[in-house]
């Protein structure tokens, strides 16, 4: 059994006042809005380790991913995408798919991730992707910025199965004024 | 206390880091019924204060909590 304060005994209507942290749904986020912005593997590993901890805590999460944060989306076996040359060249030099992040420091063209994940099969850590999968069996939306997706030359048919609709900034915006808690990642 | 519900299901998160354990328990949970037992089994020294925190948001009892040399083993019932 889990150790219980005693408190004071207070007339029921005194009692429903208070920020009691132990009362059940009381004072708490219910609602988290994970802005996924960087793509760089560090943060994405943020992102999905609080996405999967906060939806297994039964807080309501969605993640909106945008700019460098839209290439974890991309299904990992898609090479080049995008209509012109640019956006041909931007998937060649910084290659879509979550299985295939760079770490923001200590790249060191593609050692540090391939050692950090090394470590991680060794410690027992899931992997972005692996803990993304786990996000969606939790019910976290995975909202696709539509400005990215436009800009960037990607189609839907090269982006992962079971996202939401594609959103504007309007959307992350109604979302945090109704309350939902941003997490600028 | 004394449990007599038998354990419904055991999550076993050996050599699994955070968030795993509370995770892969996230998910089990989902498919059990009020009142069930869930075993958990895990070596992470961080899923001690996971717990607790998981089970004062989800409102799940914490009903065991031990430690058997390397490995913690937690029983828990769904709300």
């Amino acid at each position: 059994m889990t150790a219980t304060l005693t408190r004071p005994v207070l007339p029921t209507a005194l009692v429903e006042g208070l920020d009691d942290p132990e009362a059940d749904g009381a004072v708490k986020t219910k609602e988290i809005l994970i802005i996924c912005e960087s793509g760089d593997l560090e943060r994405t590993w943020a992102t999905t380790i609080l996405a999967t901890s906060a939806a297994a805590s039964n807080v309501k999460v969605s993640i909106f991913f945008t700019f460098w944060g839209f290439f974890p989306l991309v299904r990992p076996e898609r090479r080049i995408t995008g209509e012109n040359w640019m956006q041909k060249m931007l998937s060649f030099m910084n290659r879509p798919g979550i299985d295939h992040l760079k770490l923001s420091r200590m790249n060191f063209m593609g050692m540090g991730p391939w050692m950090m994940k090394k470590l991680a099969k060794h410690y027992g850590v899931a992997e972005p992707g692996e803990l993304l999968g786990m996000a969606q069996a939790l019910g976290v939306r995975l909202i696709p910025c539509q400005m990215s997706m436009d800009m960037m030359g990607f189609k839907r048919e090269d982006l992962i199965d079971g996202l939401e609709e594609p959103v504007g900034g309007a959307t992350v915006i109604e979302m945090i004024a109704n309350g939902a808690t941003p997490l600028f990642i | 206390m004394t449990v007599t519900t038998p354990v419904a299901k055991t999550v076993d998160a050996r050599g699994l880091s955070c968030p795993l354990p509370i995770v892969k328990t996230a998910l089990a949970i989902k498919e059990l019924a009020s009142g069930d037992l869930i075993e958990v089994l895990a070596t992470d020294p961080g899923s001690t204060k996971d717990f607790t925190a998981w089970t004062k948001s989800t409102g799940n009892e914490l009903v065991e909590s031990s430690v058997d040399g390397a490995v913690y083993r937690y029983l828990l019932r769904k709300k």
